[in-house]
């Protein structure tokens, strides 16, 4: 099981917790896993295809997944996955 | 019996050639005048001295002149405040083993009551030093970055939440000119975070309750309050007046285009933005690290980005963060360490963690990649545009 991280706008559709436990041996599979387990999450972060929108950013422990393999990025179960959506607020 | 003074100076004036001011002078101005070892007294000095002249106290004078002239052929021209301690300077000198030493007749006074340019070293004044002595201290700023910071100028996007820690911090740091952009008002609910403004100032402009704040805190600090919002009419005029842009605004529109304007006009651009107990922070350098876009192609869609007013922050995280951003433009005023430039800080105030994210370069950035068009825009209806649908394939 990986360890992925709920940024705060997200954690409501999470059922509030900051960070979720979800199985999968790549970054795609993960995610996929998680969407199962918080469908509201796959609402927010996929496309009507299923495909991650270009918006959300998602990194393997500090590397960005999108300049490795993306999707296909192995992930192990002591690594930790991050969502991580811009924030705007700043007042 | 032993030499005179007058015996010393006789001496010296057999072996030590005299140059006139006049002479001199117009190698000075062109740039190829010899090497000027001043050997005057530090109080002296400071009153003015030839334009590019080397301060070497007399009492200094062997010690240091070999970090300064290396080589013993160099063209050297000892000056003093009349040309009586530069003779015998230069009698040293000469001991010393360099065989092209000169004295500058007439000294100082000479020079000046001929009318040739004069230099004036800038140097804090005894309330400066008194006021930033903490700094002085510090082998990474000392007297010299202390002026660096006086002579800075920062552009503050916003006196919120963000803004109001760094306005103070970069105030107290002696930043000479602050620049802050806000057209809004300070309202009662502000006063939770935005720690600039007072409950008797509710109702006034935040630029100019910043001001105001700034103005108690330390005099000397300029404050240009600017009373509008940023947009891309306006902003690369704004910007480019300043040497660094911290950016605390809340919304997508306007941090895309600082994120922009920054690159436009080579103007590095310290990043933060917050929501509830979560703050992200970053240092965007134009063309050197990724921008803002390289880390964010697009924003999300706006019920993913809710503002602090929709969302909430916590008061205190705002400290944190903005302080941070303080941290980062004096760093990068002062040209000192390792700023974020690179890297995203994430700051979980909840768990107490800080996380480094890796930023790099986007090559096919369409801001600061190599085939990018780059030009401001309607950022508000791309904001929209992009939030708004389904867009697995879209793009700016
Ligand atoms: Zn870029």
């Amino acid at each position: 099981m990986s360890t992925v991280k709920i940024p705060p706008v997200l954690r409501q559709a999470a059922g509030g917790e900051r960070t979720v436990e979800a199985k999968g041996a790549n970054v795609g599979e993960v995610l996929t896993a998680l969407c199962e387990a918080h469908p509201a999450i796959g609402k927010q972060i996929l496309t009507s295809d299923g495909e991650l929108h270009k918006f959300v950013n998602v990194y393997v422990n500090d590397e960005d997944a999108r300049l490795m393999q993306w999707t296909d990025t192995p992930v192990g179960d002591d690594d930790t996955l991050l969502i991580l959506p811009a924030m705007a607020g700043g007042q | 019996m032993s030499p005179s003074y007058q015996d010393l100076i006789a001496a010296a004036r057999e072996v030590i050639p005299e140059v006139e001011p006049a002479d001199v002078a117009p190698r000075v101005a062109a740039g190829d005048g010899p090497l000027i070892i001043d050997v005057r007294e530090t109080a002296e000095w400071d009153q003015g001295h030839l334009p590019g002249a080397v301060h070497i106290p007399r009492g200094f004078l062997e010690s240091r002149i070999g970090g300064t002239a290396p080589d013993s052929d160099q063209e050297i021209l000892v000056s003093c405040a009349s040309g009586q301690r530069s003779l015998l300077s230069a009698q040293t000198l000469h001991d010393m083993g360099f065989t092209n030493v000169t004295n500058l007749a007439g000294g100082f006074a000479r020079w000046k009551q001929n009318n040739h340019p004069v230099e004036i070293p800038r140097i804090l004044t005894a309330g400066q030093r008194s006021r930033y002595s903490r700094h002085i201290l510090i082998p990474e700023v000392g007297e010299e970055g202390q002026m660096k910071l006086l002579d800075s100028k920062a552009l503050l996007i916003g006196a919120g939440g963000l803004g109001s820690p760094a306005a103070y911090y970069l105030a107290a740091a002696g930043i000479g000119t602050i620049g802050i952009v806000d057209d809004d008002e300070v309202d009662e609910s502000n006063l939770q975070r935005q720690i600039i403004h007072t409950t008797d100032r509710v109702g006034m402009n935040k630029g100019e309750s910043a001001k105001q704040a700034i103005a108690a805190l330390n005099p000397e600090v300029q404050v240009n309050v600017h009373p509008f919002r940023v947009n891309r009419d306006n902003v690369l005029d704004l910007v480019s007046q300043y040497d660094v842009i911290v950016d605390g605004a809340d919304n997508f529109p306007t941090r895309y285009l600082l994120a922009d304007a920054s690159l436009m006009t080579n103007t590095p651009l310290v990043h933060a933005s917050i929501l509830r107990f979560e703050g992200h922070a970053s240092v965007f350098t134009p063309y050197d690290g990724p921008c803002y876009r390289c880390l964010f192609p697009e924003p999300p869609p706006p019920d993913l980005a809710p503002s602090c007013g929709e969302a909430g922050v916590l008061g205190v995280l705002c400290g944190v963060m903005g302080n941070i951003q303080a941290t980062e433009a004096i760093k990068v005023l002062l040209g000192i360490g390792d700023t974020l430039s690179g890297r995203l800080l994430i700051y979980d105030a909840l768990g107490m963690t800080f996380t480094e994210l890796k930023v790099r370069r986007d090559p096919d950035c369409p801001s600061c990649g190599p085939n990018a068009d780059l030009q401001l825009r309607d950022y508000e209806a791309w904001c929209a545009g992009v939030g708004s649908h389904d867009h697995a394939g879209a793009s700016a």
